[in-house]
Parts: structure tokens; sequence; C-alpha cells
């Protein structure tokens, strides 16, 4: 006789056809060509990347384009531990990066950077894929890597910290 | 310029394997499925629950006595499919039944492929059509069908 079933695999599967609105899709067709755009907000003069489309804190819609540099500061981050199906080699660090002209961090990878290395403050720039490979996507951006600039005083990102 | 103004959309899709112990009642009922026969579970008054659960509903004592049923039984309500989806158990027109296995006093829910909507009715007979290839699942019984 066989052994006893213990155990069972339940696959989930959920396709969907996703929209990310006009202001994103902006956004997203010029990171095909490596240039990342935000919008900014006419009453409060806050730069949003990705653009959704209006100011969340003014609730007015947001037109003017502005064009943000590809390197940044990371305001917070989190240490990778556990490793899942795709995921890059553990430890790893994911962080919140605050572009250079933008008002709000985007998630970003952090490589090329041991993980007990990376610091509040501590500046980066994109590494991205090569051109034949750029498309709009995020996946664009491979990963974010340190500059070896000097950190930001963490005075400077306080308001940024916890977005 | 429409560039501009158009919306980009994409197919995305969510996907991972949910890995579960299924516990000694489950496990008992899987591996039957398994050995090609149906499991219920005797409920402190009597009856034959199917499929088995480990605590009495009523009562909310610990069951263990288990009970083969079936494995042919009664389609006690249907709803009919006449256009299956990628991950339905069959991939032609089908109903949804719940079907309870002579000697039981539940049902389970499960697929019947009686070739059309016509040869559906409630208190129909129906008998399993096992899988060849049995892994100790669910989708051990392919579907129900029709007694002739």
């Amino acid at each position: 006789m066989s052994d006893p079933v213990t155990g069972i695999i339940t696959p989930v599967r959920l396709e969907y056809t996703y929209t990310p609105g006009v202001a994103a899709s902006r956004f997203l067709k010029r990171i095909a060509s490596k240039e990342i755009v935000g919008q900014k907000c006419p009453r409060c003069a806050k730069v949003y990347v990705p653009p959704r489309g209006s100011c969340p804190k003014c609730g007015v819609p947001t037109e003017e384009e502005v064009t943000v540099a590809d390197s940044g500061t990371v305001t917070t981050f989190c240490i990778v531990n556990i490793p899942f199906a795709g995921s890059v080699p553990v430890p790893y660090v994911s962080a919140h990066i605050l572009l250079d002209g933008s008002d709000i961090p985007l998630v970003g990878l952090l490589q090329e950077v041991a993980a007990e290395d990376v610091r509040m403050g501590m500046r980066v720039k994109a590494v991205w894929v090569p051109d034949e490979e750029l498309a709009p996507t995020l996946l664009s951006i491979k990963y974010f890597t340190p500059t070896g600039e000097p950190d930001v005083p963490i005075e400077k990102i306080m308001e940024y910290r916890d977005a | 310029m429409a560039e501009e103004t158009e919306a980009l959309s994409a197919l995305h899709v969510l996907e991972y394997n949910y890995t579960r112990s299924v516990g000694p009642v489950i496990g008992r009922f899987l591996t039957g499925l398994r050995d090609g026969e149906l499991l219920g579970i005797k409920s402190s008054s009597g009856k034959v629950i199917f499929p088995p659960v480990e605590y009495d509903p009523e009562t909310a004592e610990t069951l263990i006595e288990f009970a083969p049923v079936g494995p042919a039984g009664v389609v006690t309500t249907w709803a009919w499919v006449s256009q299956p989806r990628a991950k339905h158990p069959l991939q032609k027109p089908f109903a949804f039944a719940l079907i309870k296995p002579d000697g039981a006093d539940t049902a389970i829910l499960h697929a019947v492929d009686a070739g059309s909507e016509e040869a559906m009715k409630t208190g129909m007979r129906v008998r399993p059509r096992w899988r060849k290839e049995r892994v100790g699942f669910i989708t051990d019984i392919e579907c129900f069908e029709p007694e002739p």
C-alpha cells in the first residue's frame, strides 16, 4: 500500500487586463526611451512620479509634465531575507528612492551593494536594461546602484521618509 | 497626438502554488480518491458526512469513523455551464452539480458530463469517471457521468 496523502498543491492563477490610465501610460512610454517623467501639482508644486493625473493632497488635476533624474536618494529601505520564486539572491535590499526633482519616492531594487552597507540618505542611480530591451515597463530599470556621492543629510529627506 | 493620450493596456498574470497540509481526515479522503474510493465520515447522530469533516457540525465532537459511500449517487441540484472557461474541469458544456453518493447524507460539488442541458435532471443517477493517473486530489475524479 502506498503512503497516505498528507498535502496538496493548489495553483492559484489570476489573469487580468491592467490599464494604468493616461498619465501613467505617458510615463511608461517615456521609460522606453530612458526618460522618467512626473507631473507637477499646479497648487502645491509637488512632483509625482509615476504621475496619476491628479494631486492626492490638493485634489486638482496635474497637467504639467516634468522630467526628473534617474538618480536619487534612498529615503528608507527593507532588507529581504526570505527568497521567493523569481527573487534575486537574498539578502537583498528593496528601497524607497526619491528621484532628484520629484517629491515622492519610487520603490526600487538595490544591487551591487551589500545589504549592510545601505543607508538612509544614500545616493543611487538607475541601471537600465540594454537599449534593445527597453519597453514601456518599469522593468526597463534593472535596478538602482550607489553612485558613491556623499549621503544626503537625514534632515533633508525627513519629509519623504514615511512616504 | 494619439500617442500622448492613449492609455496602455497589458495582460497581467498573478500565479503561485499554494501548498497546504491536509490533516488526517481530508488526507484520508484524498488517499481514498487516489485508491478509487469515496470515503465519508459518521457524525455523532449517525449521519454520514461526505466529503468527511474533522468535527461534528452539531456537537463539535472529533469524528473518527470513516464510512465508504457511493461511488454512484444522485444529483441534488445543478447549474449548466454552456461556455466553459480555461480552468473549468471540462472543456465542453457541462453541469456543476451537488452529488449525494449512495449511503451519504450530504453532497459534494463536482462536474457532470451529461452531454446536453436536456439530459440533466435533479434526482438523476450519476457515477464517477475516474482519472487513470490519480494523485490524491479532487480532480482524481475527472467528472461524474449519467449511470447507464
